[in-house]
C-alpha cells in the first residue's frame, strides 16, 4: 500500500512537470512527520509514562527501560535487514534460546568466557547460514523456512538442556546481562555497538546499498550484477548472529541456559521494525528507526508496569498500540494517494 | 443549438504542490468519435485521466456530461457517470476466469443467495459478443495475451454502460496482430456511439484511428484539430514547441573490428542457433516482432540466461557468462526493455541509482566501504554528461519523468566504460524531446567506439538510428539488412517470414 500510493504520487507529480522538484507532490509537514514523526510517538510516549507513572524518569528506571529493550531491540536491528529484502525470519526467538543454551554448556565444559560468547554467536549465525541457503538457493520461501526454523530450533534447544534450565551460578561472562560499562548497562552498550554498526554497514558499505537494491527491485538487482542469493545469505547469517548474541546476553542475565527462553520473541522484533516504519514489501526502512521501534515498546511495557496495570491489560494495550501507530503510518499515505 | 457534447471541460486547473499540473484547459469530446490525445510525458494527460476516473477533481473549472455539469468524486463515481478507464496496468484478476471478472462486484445472486453460476456464464456470453467474442468465458484471464485481456477489460466496461472510454496507451504491451484487433474494436465502439479519449505515443495509431487530434504542451491547451487538417510534423511540433525534423540525424559510423562475436548461441529451447557480429562503433539494429527473441537473445549475451549452444567471444576472446556480472566485467552493459520493473530502484536516490551495479559498487567501494567522494565524481559525470533533468543527485528516481529515468539508466552503464551496450526498447514510453537526447548519446556512443545493439519495435527508430538490421523470427535470425536495402517494408516481410530470401 505504502509503495503503490507513493508511486502514484510521484508519478502524476512527475508527469505534471517533468522536472519535479524534490517531493514535490508532499507538503512539509507530510514530509516531517515521515522523517521525525515515530520519534515524536516516543517522545509522547515518555512524556505520558512520566506524568502518569510514578518513578519513570528516574536515572535508573531510565536504564532499566533500557536494558529490559536491548534484548528485542538487538533480534529487532537483525530483522531489519531481512524485512529490508522482502524476507522475515521467525527462527530468531528460538535462535536465541539455542545460542544461550549453548554458551552456558560451553562454560560448563570448562571453556574460557571468550569462547562462550563468540561459540553462542556462532552458532545463532551457522543457523542463519543454514535459513539463508535454503530461501536463497532452493528459493523456498522465508516464511516457511524460518517457521520450521522456529518449532526445530526450539526441539534443539529442549533436547541440549533435557528441557530443565540449565543453571550457572559461576558464569564467568555474567557482566554481558548484569555488568556497567562506564556506568551504562553493558546489554544497552552491546545494544548501542550493534545498532551503530548495522547503520554504518547498510549506509556507508558496498553490502548496504545491495540489500536496498534487492529489496526494492530484485529483478533489477540481478539485472545491475547484483549477488542477490549470496546477499541475500549474508543477511540471514547477521540476523542469525544478533540472535546469538541476544542469546548470550538472555543466558548472562539469568545466569542459566533456558529451554523455553525467547519464546515469541520474533513477533516483539517484527513489531519493533514495523513500528519503525520499515516496510514489510522492502526496500523502505532504517536501523535508527527500528532502534525508536523498540524504545517504544520497551518504554510502553515499564510504564504499565509501573502503573502496576495487570499483565492480562498490559498485552491488549501493547497489541492494540502496534496496530494503532501502523495505522496511523497508513493514514498519512492515504491522505497522499 | 445543438446537442451538447459528450464530455466537456472548460477552465480546468489542478496544481499539485510545487507543479502546476494543468492550467485554464479545454476539452471537448462528442459521442461517436475518437478523440486522440497528444503531448510528451509531463504535458498533463495522465491528470487529465485521473480526473476523468474520479482519483483527482480539477482545483477550478467545469466538467459537463450531456450539458450538466458534474464533479467525479471517487472511481466508483466516474463508473455510474459511464466513464471508463483503461490503463496501461489492466485492472482484472488474472487468477479468476473470463466470466468471472466481467462479473466482479456485482455477481448475481440465486433466490437462496448463494453465486448464480449459469448467469454469469450467460451473461459472459452476451458481453463478450458485444465486443466481437472468439473469448473462451471458461478462459483464467492469466493465461491470456494482454491484447485478450484488454478485451475484456473493454466488455467489462460495455457491459457497465460506459460512454466515454478512456484509453491510455493501450498498445504498449500488444503485439502487431493484437493492436489491429484492438483498432478495429475501437472503431466498433465509436460506430456504437461511444466517445473515445485515446492516449497514445504512436503517430500510426493516432492516424488510423483519430476523428479528432488534441495536443497538451505544459499543462496547456495547444490546440484540437480534425485530423485531415493536421501534419504528422506539426503535431510533432505543437507537442515540443520546437521543430525536431532533424531527430534521428544519423551519420553513417565507422565500424572497427569485431568486439563481440556470437557463434550458434542458444537457450536449448527455442532460441538460437544465432549468429550475430557487433563491430566497435556500430549500431546493430535488431528488428522482429514481438515473441520473436530478441530480449531473449540480449539477455543470453548478458549472462541473464544461460548460453546452452554455442560460443561467445568478446574482444577476440572466448567468454563464458555464468551470470549477468560475467558479462558486465567483460564490459557489456544491458538496458531492459522495462526500466520501472527490470532496471530502476525507484525509492533509492538518482546517486545510488547510477553506482549500483555489481562491478559499480565494487569501483566506488575499498574493501567494501563506500568512498563516498568517488561516488560523487562518477554520479556527478553521467548526470551531467546526460543532461539528467533533477534537483540534485540526491532526488528520488521515481519523482522522475520518464525520459529522465532512461538517462540514470543509461548513466548506470556508461560510468562502467561499456565496450558492448545491449539496449532494449531503449525509448518506450519516452517522449519526443528525450528520445531525440537518447539518440545523440547512443549515437556519442558508437563515435566512441562502443559495440551497439540496438532492440527496438519502433521502426522509424530502428531504420532511423542503426548502420544495419538484424531480423529474428522464431528465435533466430531471419535476415541481415545494410542501412540501404532496410525499409519498414523489408524489415515487416523478413519479420513476418513473407520475403522470399529470408533465412
Amino acid at each position: 500500500m505504502t509503495e503503490t500510493s507513493r508511486a502514484d504520487e510521484s508519478a502524476s507529480a512527475a508527469d505534471a512537470g517533468a522536472i519535479a522538484p524534490p517531493r514535490a507532490g508532499r507538503p512539509r509537514f507530510a514530509r516531517m512527520w515521515d522523517r521525525y514523526g515515530i520519534l515524536g510517538v516516543l517522545v509522547l510516549m515518555i512524556v505520558l509514562m512520566a506524568v502518569l507513572a510514578p518513578n519513570f524518569l528516574s536515572f535508573d528506571n531510565v536504564f532499566n527501560v533500557a536494558r529490559a529493550a536491548s534484548i528485542n531491540a538487538i533480534l529487532a536491528a537483525g530483522m531489519t535487514l531481512v524485512i529490508l529484502t522482502r524476507g522475515i525470519d521467525l527462527s530468531v526467538g528460538s535462535n536465541l534460546a539455542v545460542c544461550g543454551i549453548v554458551s552456558v554448556l560451553l562454560w560448563t565444559s570448562g571453556m574460557p568466557s571468550v569462547v562462550c560468547v563468540l561459540g553462542g554467536i556462532a552458532v545463532g549465525a551457522a543457523f542463519g547460514l543454514l535459513s539463508g541457503a535454503l530461501i536463497a538457493y532452493l528459493a523456498l520461501p522465508a516464511f516457511i523456512v524460518t517457521l520450521g526454523g522456529l518449532t526445530y530450533l526450539r526441539g534443539t534447544a529442549y533436547l541440549l538442556t533435557d528441557g530443565q534450565p540449565l543453571i550457572a551460578d559461576d558464569l564467568g561472562f555474567r557482566l554481558m546481562g548484569s555488568g556497567f560499562f562506564a556506568g551504562v548497562p553493558v546489554p544497552v552498550v552491546l545494544m548501542l555497538a550493534v545498532f551503530a554498526l548495522l547503520w554504518f554497514v547498510l549506509r556507508h558499505t558496498r553490502f548496504g546499498t545491495q540489500v536496498y537494491a534487492i529489496g526494492g527491485n530484485p529483478e533489477a538487482a540481478r539485472l545491475a550484477g547484483i549477488k542477490v542469493k549470496w546477499t541475500l545469505v549474508r543477511v540471514y547469517v547477521i540476523a542469525g548472529a544478533c540472535a546469538g548474541l541476544a542469546g548470550v546476553i538472555f543466558s548472562a542475565r539469568v545466569m542459566s541456559g533456558q529451554p523455553t527462553a525467547g519464546e515469541t520473541y520474533e513477533l516483539d522484533a517484527i513489531a519493533a521494525v514495523v513500528l519503525g516504519g520499515t516496510s514489510l514489501m522492502g526496500g523502505i526502512g532504517s536501523v535508527q528507526r527500528t532502534l525508536i521501534g523498540a524504545m517504544i515498546m520497551g518504554v510502553l511495557s515499564n510504564g504499565l508496569l509501573l502503573m502496576n496495570v495487570p499483565y492480562f491489560y498490559q498485552l491488549i494495550i501493547k497489541g492494540a498500540v502496534i496496530v494503532l501507530a501502523v495505522a496511523i503510518d497508513s493514514l498519512k499515505n492515504w491522505k497522499r494517494a | 443549438m445543438s446537442t451538447p457534447p459528450l464530455l466537456r471541460m472548460s477552465g480546468v486547473s489542478k496544481a499539485f504542490p510545487g507543479v502546476q499540473a494543468l492550467t485554464d484547459v479545454e476539452f471537448e469530446l462528442h459521442a461517436g468519435e475518437i478523440h486522440a490525445l497528444m503531448g510528451e510525458n509531463g504535458a498533463g494527460k495522465s491528470t487529465l485521466i485521473k480526473m476523468l476516473a474520479g482519483v483527482h477533481t480539477p482545483d477550478v473549472g467545469t466538467v459537463e456530461l450531456d450539458g450538466r455539469p458534474v464533479s467525479i468524486t471517487t472511481p466508483q463515481h466516474a463508473v455510474d457517470l459511464g466513464i471508463a478507464v483503461i490503463h496501461q496496468e489492466l485492472n482484472l484478476a488474472p487468477n479468476l476466469t473470463v466470466a468471472q471478472n466481467l462479473a466482479l462486484g456485482r455477481e448475481p445472486r440465486t433466490r437462496v443467495g448463494t453465486l448464480d453460476r449459469k448467469r454469469i456464464q450467460r451473461d459472459a456470453v452476451a458481453k463478450l459478443d458485444r465486443v466481437g467474442g472468439g473469448i473462451d468465458p471458461d478462459a483464467v484471464l492469466g493465461t491470456l495475451s494482454v491484447g485478450m485481456q484488454q478485451v475484456v477489460e473493454i466488455a467489462r466496461a460495455v457491459a457497465q454502460n460506459a460512454r466515454v472510454l478512456v484509453l491510455d496507451e493501450p498498445t504498449a504491451a500488444l503485439s502487431e496482430t493484437e493492436a489491429q484487433r484492438l483498432f478495429s474494436l475501437v472503431e466498433e465502439m465509436r460506430d456504437q456511439g461511444m466517445g473515445l479519449l485515446y492516449i497514445s505515443h504512436r503517430m500510426e495509431e493516432v492516424y488510423r484511428l483519430a476523428d479528432r487530434i488534441t495536443v497538451f504542451r505544459d499543462g496547456h491547451w495547444v490546440g484540437t484539430s480534425p485530423r485531415a487538417e493536421l501534419e504528422p510534423q506539426d503535431i510533432v511540433t505543437r507537442m515540443v514547441g520546437r521543430d525536431l525534423s532533424d531527430l534521428y540525424a544519423h551519420e553513417p559510423h565507422t565500424p572497427g573490428e569485431a568486439m563481440l562475436e556470437a557463434e550458434g548461441i542458444g537457450d536449448g529451447a527455442g532460441i538460437g542457433p544465432l549468429d550475430l557480429t557487433l563491430r566497435a562503433g556500430e549500431i546493430v539494429g535488431l528488428g522482429g516482432l514481438i515473441g520473436a527473441g530478441r530480449t531473449e537473445a540480449a539477455q543470453l549475451i548478458f549472462g541473464a540466461e544461460r548460453i546452452r549452444t554455442g560460443r561467445l567471444r568478446i574482444g577476440g576472446q572466448a567468454v563464458d557468462h555464468r551470470s549477468p556480472i560475467d558479462a558486465i566485467r567483460n564490459g557489456v552493459g544491458y538496458v531492459p526493455e522495462s526500466r520501472k520493473e527490470q532496471a530502476l530502484f525507484l525509492e533509492m536516490s538518482i546517486r545510488d541509482n547510477v553506482v549500483t551495479t555489481g562491478l559499480g559498487l565494487d569501483q566506488v567501494s575499498d574493501f567494501g566501504v563506500l568512498r563516498s567522494g568517488r561516488i560523487s565524481q562518477r554520479v556527478a559525470a553521467q548526470v551531467d554528461a546526460l543532461r539528467v533533468r533533477c534537483s540534485s543527485a540526491l532526488q528520488r528516481v521515481a519523482e522522475l519523468s520518464g525520459g529522465n529515468q532512461q538517462k540514470v539508466v543509461l548513466g548506470r552503464w556508461l560510468a562502467i566504460a561499456p565496450r558492448v551496450l545491449l539496449l532494449d526498447e531503449p525509448t518506450r514510453g519516452v517522449d519526443i524531446g528525450a528520445k531525440q537526447e537518447i539518440y545523440r548519446i547512443i549515437d556519442r556512443l558508437a563515435r566512441d567506439g562502443v559495440a551497439v545493439l540496438l532492440i527496438s519495435s519502433d521502426l522509424p527508430e530502428l531504420l532511423g538510428v542503426s548502420d544495419r538490421v538484424l531480423v529474428m523470427r522464431n528465435g533466430s535470425i531471419a535476415a541481415e539488412l545494410s542501412r540501404e536495402e532496410a525499409t519498414e517494408e523489408t524489415v515487416m516481410l523478413h519479420a513476418t517470414g513473407v520475403a522470399a530470401g529470408s533465412r
